[in-house]
Formats: structure tokens, sequence, C-alpha cells
């Protein structure tokens, strides 16, 4: 498989398009339970991400949806009063599992954040950071994959000009897509998106939201976001939040069309939250 | 090329020379913290053992107890360290006489009265004067405030305490006046508007709300300012001279245990010599003396923190 | 039944006094804060006019003379260059790394209040007393003599936690969410270091470098308590050589100064030779932050 295909990988969509059961499970999250000291954060959480997939994660505000994101590529585990127990597993490894490394796991599993935040370096150098680190030198080769990354990040039209400029000088809209190309460069598995618009203004974030779409047929996309619309507009299947459980997860159209617990609809209707 | 990406990524994962810097890594930072430690345990048991030495020949109710200063009396040395804290003491009055009214109503000025274009001129120009090395603060002394306290005070000796004293105060101002001000603009700006409203002039809100308020940061920053008093060298090595009797005439000439240390290591007093060994029972009682305002200050300023 | 506690007449008759006070009080306060500029003033005016005339090509490159009018500076000059070569590289390692360990490896608990606990206190131990912990260790135990690499150390340990402190604060200084970035790629916490949180806190890092550097050339004290000579020696040229630096000259002449008026005029120009220093020292340290100022 050559680099170029980084934007046409064939999919296992085709295989699995007609059965969507059989997807398989990219993240499956078993009795998870997460505490920051003596405050438990989550509770019991069943979930499962599968692949070529976007799911939403909605809830109101400290519903421990952000904190379930982070749980899956272990960045919340840099707080080092964050407790964990239960499972989850990434392609059948239990992540905490000592022998996997935490930088593999993240290598596989890239993240979008909240507020944009490029490196203060050129644009060139925000998006080889990645193959760098993990070894890969070639001169010929980063500038395919910095090409690569951002025109898969549809971003390229707009910076191939300016490559050598510092990424401080993009708007925040591109900040965030040029992050969602440096995400893109190590050639993740999935990619968790922790409210990657919340940030943005409305053109910006429709952008991002098209962008979304299509990546979704090469990556499993797990996002979480404070909007009830784009989730409705962008995800398959949505997690419903409260207190740190899980309240509902289903495919998107049933959750916003017929719910089937009481505190889900009174969110989506905007009674609460 | 026939890889991707992801795959080359995981070939590269497997070196294990990366894995190794990163065990590495730790403990070579940690090596390097260590040397500030192991600077506390080497001041420690350079000043601890050689103190020791110096009570095996000298009493220790001499040291604390006589007057008598003559470390090189050839016949007869005698050791005591009641002249030299005299000194320190006396230089430490008289520093912070000038510092402590001078600091504070600095700090008052630029935290109370000030336009904000005024303080950005007005602090830094201050804040020079903390910079200014200490000798060139000895030199002022010696050939300049001497010469013209002279004139007003014609008793005054060419070395003598008083001088370097004002000297070391204006020295320690910065200090004070930028510490006390840290305090000063902390207190909200919420009970200032409290006293105001009810007719209070700045004055009156300044001494009767803000400075209450911010009081244990100010005391805070007048120990900080004793304890660089007394470890202050150079000001009074060069202006106070080398007088090692017991005397609180502050126009006279005296030692500081600053001084004195300086005296004895640039002078021509031998390792081993009873006199070499004096320099560390000095130097500890120099030290335990900052260290213990050093703590005070802190104590201080953590105890008495205002919860606003 | 009415009745006012409180005067209006008697509170309207004393607001012009209190008004007054105010004013007393503001001027009072102010001419305070002057008093140090005047002093400021006065300092540099003393020197400058006792070092009239004496600074030129000749004393800045002579070497230490017992006449005078042929003495020079040069000595002294290269051994302040000297310490700076010692003092710089060695607090910049040592400090750079005891920050990094803190801020970024041990981050909370009782081992890092340990550590700045320590640290707060050396700095504030006389430099008299550093002075005595290198002449015992350095010069005597490690049987360097009064020599470039016994006062380079010496130095460097005496601005450490100067060092230490304020390259914790410029690391502090970089946002977290740029290492979340890096680490959320899968890259290891040095590799986080080394090419994110470094590289940003650098600038800051070099600003107070430079201001300890500056702190370090006009230290007296320890050096003297090291044993430094006031003899002719010929310049420095290793570690293992003798050395003077700027402010020890100054000293010598200075307390000279009682003999002979030319010495106090040697030591003021001494004095404005190191000012001047310091003062490069400290533009440098104010232009690197202005132009490398991250917006984060």
């Amino acid at each position: 498989m050559s680099i170029n295909s980084l934007q046409e990988r064939p999919s296992r969509e085709e295989a699995t398009v007609t059965q969507e059961e059989a997807r398989e499970a990219v993240f499956r999250t078993e009795g998870l339970n997460l505490w920051y000291g003596n405050t438990q954060a989550l509770h019991n959480i069943e979930l499962d991400q599968r692949a070529n997939e976007v799911t939403a994660i909605i809830g109101p505000s400290g519903c421990g949806k952000s904190t379930y994101i982070k749980t899956l590529n272990r960045m919340v585990q840099m707080n080092p009063i964050v407790k964990v127990t239960g499972k989850v597993y990434y392609r059948d490894q239990n992540i905490f599992d000592r022998k996997f490394p935490v930088e593999e796991l993240r290598t596989r599993v890239g993240m979008v954040f909240q507020k944009p935040n490029p490196f203060p370096k050129t644009i060139f150098e925000n998006v080889a950071y990645g193959p760098k680190i993990h070894g890969i030198r070639n001169k010929k080769l980063l500038a395919e994959i910095v090409e690569e990354s951002l025109k898969g990040a549809a971003i390229w039209e707009e910076v191939k000009d300016r490559l050598q400029e510092n990424a401080f000088g993009l708007s925040g809209g591109q900040q965030q897509r040029l992050c969602i190309a440096r995400c893109l460069a190590i050639e993740p598995d999935v990619i968790l998106m922790d409210e990657p618009t919340s940030a943005l203004d409305p053109k910006s974030t429709l952008k991002v939201e098209e962008l979304v779409q299509q990546l979704k047929s090469k990556y499993s996309i797990m996002i979480v976001t404070h909007n009830m619309q784009q989730a409705a507009r962008i995800s398959d299947r949505t997690a419903f939040f409260l207190n740190g459980e899980v309240i509902e997860f289903d495919e998107t159209d049933k959750i916003f069309s017929n719910p089937s617990d009481k505190r889900t609809e009174d969110y989506i209707t905007g009674r609460f939250g | 090329m026939a890889q991707s990406v992801s795959e080359m990524i995981r070939e590269k994962r497997k070196s294990s020379k990366r894995q190794k810097l990163e065990k590495l890594v730790p403990g070579l930072l940690f090596a390097a913290a260590s040397v500030s430690v192991l600077t506390t345990v080497g001041i420690l048991l350079t000043l601890v053992v050689e103190t020791f030495m110096f009570f095996t020949e000298v009493p220790f109710s001499q040291f604390f107890f006589s007057t008598e200063m003559q470390p090189l009396n050839r016949s007869e040395p005698t050791f005591s360290i009641l002249p030299l804290l005299s000194a320190t003491l006396l230089s430490t009055v008289i520093a912070m006489l000038v510092a402590i009214p001078i600091g504070l109503t600095t700090a008052v000025y630029l935290s109370e009265y000030a336009t904000d274009r005024a303080r950005r001129v007005l602090k830094p120009i201050v804040e020079v004067l903390a910079g200014i090395p200490t000798i060139v603060y000895g030199f002022f002394a010696f050939t300049f405030v001497t010469p013209v306290l002279q004139n007003i005070i014609p008793i005054l000796d060419r070395t003598n305490i008083l001088s370097p004293g004002i000297v070391m105060g204006i020295m320690i101002i910065p200090m004070v006046a930028s510490l006390s001000e840290d305090a000063l603009s902390s207190v909200p700006l919420s009970m200032r508007e409290g006293a105001m409203a009810f007719g209070a002039t700045k004055f009156e809100t300044t001494v009767r709300v803000v400075i209450p308020a911010a009081i244990s940061g100010i005391i805070a920053s007048f120990v900080l300012g004793i304890s660089r008093a007394i470890g202050e060298t150079m000001i009074v090595t060069i202006a106070s001279g080398s007088n090692k009797n017991l005397t609180f005439d502050i126009t006279q000439s005296m030692q500081t245990m600053t001084a004195y240390i300086v005296e004895v290591t640039s002078g021509d007093a031998g390792a081993g010599t009873t006199a070499y060994y004096s320099l560390y029972a000095v130097a500890i009682t120099l030290f335990v003396f900052t260290l213990a305002m050093n703590m005070l200050a802190k104590y201080i300023s953590k105890r008495y923190r205002e919860e606003y | 039944m009415e009745q006012n506690y409180i005067n209006q007449e008697e509170v309207s008759r004393r607001i012009p006094g209190r008004l007054a006070v105010n004013k007393v009080v503001r001027g009072l306060f102010l001419t305070s804060t002057l008093f140090g500029l005047v002093v400021l003033a006065i300092l540099l005016y003393d020197v400058i006019t006792d070092s009239w005339g004496w600074i030129d090509w000749q004393f800045l490159t002579s070497v230490m003379s017992f006449n005078e009018e042929a003495a020079g500076i040069i000595g002294a000059i290269s051994g302040t260059l000297w310490l700076m070569l010692i003092v710089g590289p060695v607090t910049m390692i040592i400090g750079v790394a005891t920050a990094i360990y803190l801020e970024e490896y041990v981050k909370e608990g009782r081992v890092r209040t340990f550590f700045e606990t320590n640290v707060a206190n050396l700095a504030g131990v006389p430099s008299i007393v550093f002075g005595l912990l290198g002449l015992t260790v350095f010069v005597r135990l490690m049987n360097m003599g009064s020599v470039v690499l016994a006062g380079g150390l010496t130095m460097s340990l005496l601005v450490l936690p100067i060092v230490i402190v304020s390259a914790q604060e410029s690391l502090r200084a970089v946002p977290s969410y740029l290492r979340e970035a890096s680490f959320g790629m899968g890259a290891t916490r040095w590799q986080t270091i080394r090419s994110v949180v470094l590289p940003a806190a650098l600038p800051s890092i070099l600003t107070g470098m430079i201001l300890a550097m500056s702190r370090a050339i006009g230290e007296t004290a320890p050096l003297i308590a090291l044993g430094i000579p006031a003899l002719l020696i010929p310049l420095p040229s290793g570690l293992f050589d003798s050395f003077t630096v700027l402010p020890v000259q100054v000293y010598y002449w200075t307390i000279d100064a009682a003999l002979n008026q030319n010495y106090a005029s040697l030591a003021a120009a001494t004095i404005v030779v190191l000012l001047v220093l310091m003062f490069i020292l400290n533009s440098a340290a104010i232009l690197i932050r202005n132009k490398f100022q991250q917006r984060f």
C-alpha cells in the first residue's frame, strides 16, 4: 500500500456495508469506572465504537463526556489523581494493560482538541511532527506525508504556498483543520474529537463537519459535542451521557426521533442542559 | 514506497534505542536536581565539621559570652562573636531604619497613588537599585557617603557603621518596596471602594483598610530585608573597617560577621589554625540567623495570608 | 425622638483638613519614591566623576600595575569573561535540567516540595557562605587552588537557585495544551519536552539565564573568600590558572583609596566598565524577551 493511498485506503465498508451489525468494534468499553480523587466521574460505562462510523457523544456540561473520550487514549490519566477500573479494548487489546505502551495506543488513536492547539512552529513542522517523533526522517517522504495530510484535512489549497509560515498566522478554523491534518499524518485508526468546533465560527464549523463526513470512509471517529444539531447531522450513532452514566446509546436517528429514555428526550428537546 | 506510514511507524517503534533514552532521561534529570540538594548538604557539612573543630580548641562560653575578640593575637588569641554580632545588629537596624519607611512609602505610592504611566516609569528605576552590585555600594559608602556625613558629624571615623548601614538600607529599598507593593496590589479593589464609598480619603483608606489587609506580606518583606542586611558583605567590609571591640557607638569602626569572614579568608590565617576554624563558627551563626529570618518570612506570609 | 449621631456640620468642617493631610502625604510618598531615583543619580554621578579621564584604551587593555597611571584591567576583564564561560553552561545545563525534572516529571507531591524548599532556602543563603563552601570544597579539599574553575563552580552554585526558579517559571508558562497535542500523537514525555516544551520556553529561559549571569559578574564576596589575590598575575589562559575579576579588582582598589586618591579613580573606572557590561547583558535579555515573546 502506498503513501498516496492514504486517501483511498480500501475500507472495510465495501465488505460490510450491507450488514451494519457485522462491523467490527474498534473500541469496546466494558464496565469503565473513573474517579478524580474521591469523586466518581464515570459509572460503569459500556460503549462500542465501530469501524468507519461516527459516534457522537452528547450531554450537559460536566456529564463526563470529555473525560470518557480522553480515557480512550489515556490522556485523562496524565492527571495523577485519576483512578480507573474496568476494561477498554482497542482492537482486542486492553488499553490499560501494562504491556501495551500508551505511546503506541496514541499513534493508533489520534485526538483533536477543543481549542485549536497548533505548535508554535511552521505549518510544515506541525504536520511533520508526528511522523518525525516516530522516526521518519526522509525529507522527501515527509513532504509527501505533509501534502497528503493537508489534503486529507481539506486545507492544502489554503496553505500550500505558506508551509514555512508560523501556524499561529492561520485563522481559528484553519488552525483546527491543521490540527486534524497533524493528526492524519500518523495514519491513525481512530480519531477522537473533543468538541472540535466549540471555539470556531459557524462557517468554519461547517467546514469541519464536512471534513468529518469525508474522513468517515477511512477512519473511525468519536466526537464529543455540545451541539445537538451537529450530532444529528454528522453521526451514525449517538450516546447520551448524564452524570457520568450512559443513559442511552443507539442509532442517531432513533435517539433524535424516538428516544427510549425520558431523560434523553428531556435533553434533546432542551428541557435541561 | 511499499509501506504505509502507520506500518513504518510500527516498525520504528520496535527500536529499543528510544525506549532506553526514555528510561535514562529521568535519571539524568534527577542527578541534575540533586546538585542543589548536595550544595545544601555541602554547606551544612562544611560549616558543622569545621565549627566542631573550632570548639575543640575554644570553649563554647568564651565564644558566646566573652567580649574579647583578638583572633590574630600571636601569644593569646581570644574568640568572641559578641562584637561581630553587635556590629551586624547595628548595621541591620540602621539599614532597616532607612529601608522600611522609604520602601513602604514607595510601595504605597506606586500601588495606591501613582498613575499607570508613572508606575511604569518609576518602578523599573527603583528596581535598578537592586541590580547594582554591592561592591559599587561599598565604594559609594566609603568614598562618598562617609565624607558627606563627616561634614555633618565631625567625630565620625573614616570607617564607621553608620554610613554602610545607610547605604545598605538604600540597597534594600527596592526589595521592601517591590514585595510590599505585591502585597498591597493583591488587596482587592472592592475593599478600597468600600472605604472610599463612605467618604474616606485615599490616605485614610490606605492606612485603615489597605495596609492592614496586606500587613502579612508587608511584614514578610521587612523580615526578608533584615535577612538580606545580615548577610550583606561587601558594603560593610569596605566601609566599616575591622575594629573588633564590643561597642555600640555607630560613629566608630566595627566589624560585622560577614566582614570578619572576608578579613580572615583574604588574610593569611593558614588552614588548620584556630583563626581559620573560627571562620566557620562565625559563618554558621550567620547562616542560622539568615535561615531563621527567611523561614520566619515564609511563615508570616503563609500563616497570616488573608483570604479575600 | 430625633437624634443625629453624625453632625453634618462637624463633618464638613473636618473635610478640608483631611484633604490637606491626604495631599501632604501624597507629596511625602512621592518624595520618598523619588529618593531612590535621586540616590541612583548621585551614585552614578559620583562614580562617573571619579573615573573621569581614566577610562581609555590603555586602561582597558593593560595589565595590572603598581604604577596607577599605567594600570589596566585587561586581566580582570578576561577573568570575568572566563567566569561567564563556566557559569553560563554549568548553570544552564544543571538549572534547566532541574527545572524540567521538577516541572515535567515530578509535578506534585513531597519530592517536589522537598526540592523546591531546598532551592528557596539556598537562594537566601548569604553569598559569603557560598564562598566558604567553595574555599573548603574546591580550593582546599579538591586542591584546585584559587583558580578559574574553582571560582566558576562556586559562582555557579550561587546563581543556580535563581536559574532554576526562572527556568521553572518559563516552563510553567508553556500552555499545557501544547503538551497534550504532542502526547496525543503518541510522543513520549522526553520527545514532548525536547521538541515542543523547550523550544517554546527557550527565549524566556535565556532571558533568565542572562539576568543570572549579570548577577554573577557583579558578585564579589564569594570570590574574595576563595582567596583571589590582588597581585600582578598573568592573564588566565585555562581553567586551572589564577585569575581576578572586575568586582574583586574594584575591592582592592577601593580599600587602598585612603592611601591614594588615584586608586579611587581606578576603582571608579573599573565600576563603570562593570556597569556597562551589566547594562549590555540586561539589554540583551530585554531584547530577547521582546523579540521572541510567544503568543500562545
